[in-house]
């Protein structure tokens, strides 16, 4: 019986030879992940299992990330109640405001994700990490809690979608192009339930960013998780972070997918979602004027150094359009620190940009960029939904970081090529 | 165990950030929750709303973010039960595990309008428009589901039946 990258790894931490779509399985976790929105619900329910400790301190990871530093005195309250958890519970991977960063950026960068584990975290993002070969996926609280406890969880065992990429992408076309073609092309439910596996030569011409970023918005089709497989590029990224040894899960030459999308990434273009939904992809050739309010450039999806370093590029001597608020948030504490030694951060200062330390905040409309009725935003984030970034009359465009600088600049949604000296 | 109430009909792809922005997030008080319940798609939702009634609504509820917050304030603002075409899957894992019942069926999501009096029956699977007289059937949930959404979701459910 063949399986894909996905099936095997849920056999192996399933202690099965072989698994089938749709099979019911309980699985060993290597990680369970929480954050200061998900955690304190979580803790509530741990408690209800009157077990004095989790099922293993090393494996459990808590990041305050979404409403911090502390926006209002409720969020102080339940990051409070995390940190007294953390304290309590001897967990060793708590990242306190100063340590801490996005939590999708985070994890890999500390060297907690390795190629082949079963990740859970209640946090939707979670699939990220499908980008270093581990199949992730996000729960809910109840989930982490229990997971928490018990250090397994059951799954039902993922059909899947496979993306053979060929060819490499163009000079200002990055995986958040790629990630919001294919959510165009299948829409946010089109992958629901199942896995999204990305194979072909195409691969090797990615970037380790562009895949977080792709796997990232996995869940934006309804995909239970991404996966790419393990190739150099991931190996070399793995070596310098991660201590463990990789274990390497190919899929099987006739495993099955539900469909097959042969995908040409030279024929990607920079690509915008439109309000209210990320399916709602068009091209920047067909986006036509849109005047903006706000961009923001950061994210678990293109919050990483090589994301601030094109929009650096764009950026450098140059100064964005009157009326534009530009917020850019470096993902991680380790990333602020390069983006300022590469002199990134002065760039984005000079062009008229706040930096913002580590937060999730603007993204899912929490604090630091709140958009007003009728403001507009482009934003290298994920989700464009009625009222996600503040007011139910604002409107978020999910573009790349290229598309996002450049629109600062113009003050409307703008086509990096175009821009001169480039 | 039944559901049976008025139905709130809504449409495709309903997000977890209208059935609970996030800017009351900062709170996992249910009762907080509810009472912001469905804001941002139908402000009059939580002001009408009585215990029994039911949500219905067409493909993919639920979808975004993994917040267990969305689930528990519909059940807390006293939804008895969730009709739609398709859930998103963590929405769907989340409201089981609270012991929210949700079940999916496209026909009989076409088949209810916004006030139409709905019941359920759980054991059986069979949804029924009071107001039009049709019925269908649904996948009804196993033995276990049943007992974990009677056990009000999956802590008290692993505690009674796996941790005794």
């Amino acid at each position: 019986m063949s399986m894909t990258m996905s099936q095997k790894i849920l056999a192996k931490h399933a202690k099965m030879g072989v698994v089938r779509p749709g099979q019911l399985v309980m699985a060993d976790l290597d990680l369970v992940l929480g954050n200061d929105i998900t955690a304190p619900v979580a803790i509530k329910e741990f408690a209800r299992f009157k077990v004095d400790k989790v099922f293993d301190k090393s494996k459990v990871v808590l990041v305050p990330d979404h409403f911090t530093p502390n926006k209002d005195i409720k969020a102080a309250e339940q990051c409070k109640r995390m940190r007294e958890f953390a304290s309590d519970y001897q967990i060793d991977n708590y990242f306190e405001v100063g340590r801490m960063g996005i939590e999708h950026a985070l994890l890999p960068e500390q060297g907690l994700v390795n190629a082949g584990d079963l990740i859970i975290g209640a946090d939707s993002h979670t699939c990220t990490y499908g980008a270093l070969g581990a199949f992730s996926t996000g729960t809910g609280s109840t989930d982490m809690a229990a997971a928490m406890a018990t250090g397994q969880l059951w799954f039902k065992v993922p059909q899947a979608l496979r993306f053979n990429l060929t060819g490499s992408l163009g000079t200002w076309v990055s995986g958040k192009d790629l990630i919001l073609h294919i959510i165009g092309l299948i829409g946010v439910d089109g992958a629901l339930y199942k896995s999204m596996e990305f194979t072909g030569d195409g691969v090797a011409s990615l970037s380790i960013d562009d895949r977080f970023t792709v796997c990232n918005m996995a869940i934006e089709a309804g995909a239970k998780n991404g996966i790419f497989p393990v190739d150099d590029v991931a190996k070399a990224y793995l070596a310098s972070h991660c201590k463990r040894e990789p274990v390497i899960y190919e899929p099987d030459a006739d495993a099955e997918y539900e469909q097959t999308y042969e995908i040409d990434l030279a024929s990607i273009r920079p690509t915008v979602a439109f309000p209210h939904l990320p399916e709602n992809a068009k091209t920047i050739d067909e986006v036509g004027d849109i005047a903006i309010d706000q961009v923001v450039i950061g994210s678990c999806t293109n919050g990483r150094l090589s994301d601030l370093r094109i929009a650096a590029h764009i950026l450098k001597g140059r100064t964005i359009a009157k009326g534009v608020r530009l917020i850019v948030f470096p993902a991680t504490q380790q990333i602020y620190l390069e983006a300022m030694e590469e002199g990134l951060l002065k760039i984005f200062v000079e062009a008229g940009a706040v930096v913002s330390t580590p937060t999730c905040g603007p993204c899912l409309g929490g604090h630091m960029g709140i958009l007003a009725a009728k403001e507009r935003a482009v934003s290298t984030t994920n989700r464009n939904f009625v009222g996600r970034m503040g007011h139910v009359e604002s409107e978020v465009y999910l573009a790349s970081p290229a598309v996002a600088a450049a629109s600062a600049l113009a003050g409307k949604i703008a086509n990096p090529e175009l821009l001169e000296d480039n | 165990m039944n559901a049976r109430g008025k139905a709130f009909r809504y449409g495709d792809n309903v997000d977890t950030d209208v059935i609970i922005p996030a800017r009351y997030l900062n709170t996992s008080v249910a009762a907080e929750l509810a009472a912001h319940c469905m804001e941002d798609i139908d402000p009059q939702f939580i002001k009408q709303v009585k215990p029994g009634d039911l949500i219905v609504a067409d493909k993919n509820f639920g979808c975004g973010s993994s917040r267990e917050h969305a689930p528990l304030a519909i059940k807390t603002a006293g939804v008895s039960c969730v009709i739609a075409a398709s859930f998103a899957r963590i929405f769907y894992r989340n409201s089981i595990n609270i012991g929210l019942p949700i079940l999916e069926c496209p026909e009989a999501a076409k088949g209810i309008s916004s006030q139409d009096m709905v019941e359920v029956d759980f054991s059986t699977g069979v949804i029924s428009n009071i107001t039009t007289g049709k019925q269908w059937q649904a996948e009804p949930f196993p033995a276990f589901i049943q007992k974990m959404i009677s056990s009000n979701g999956l802590i008290d459910y692993l505690r009674a039946e796996v941790l005794k």
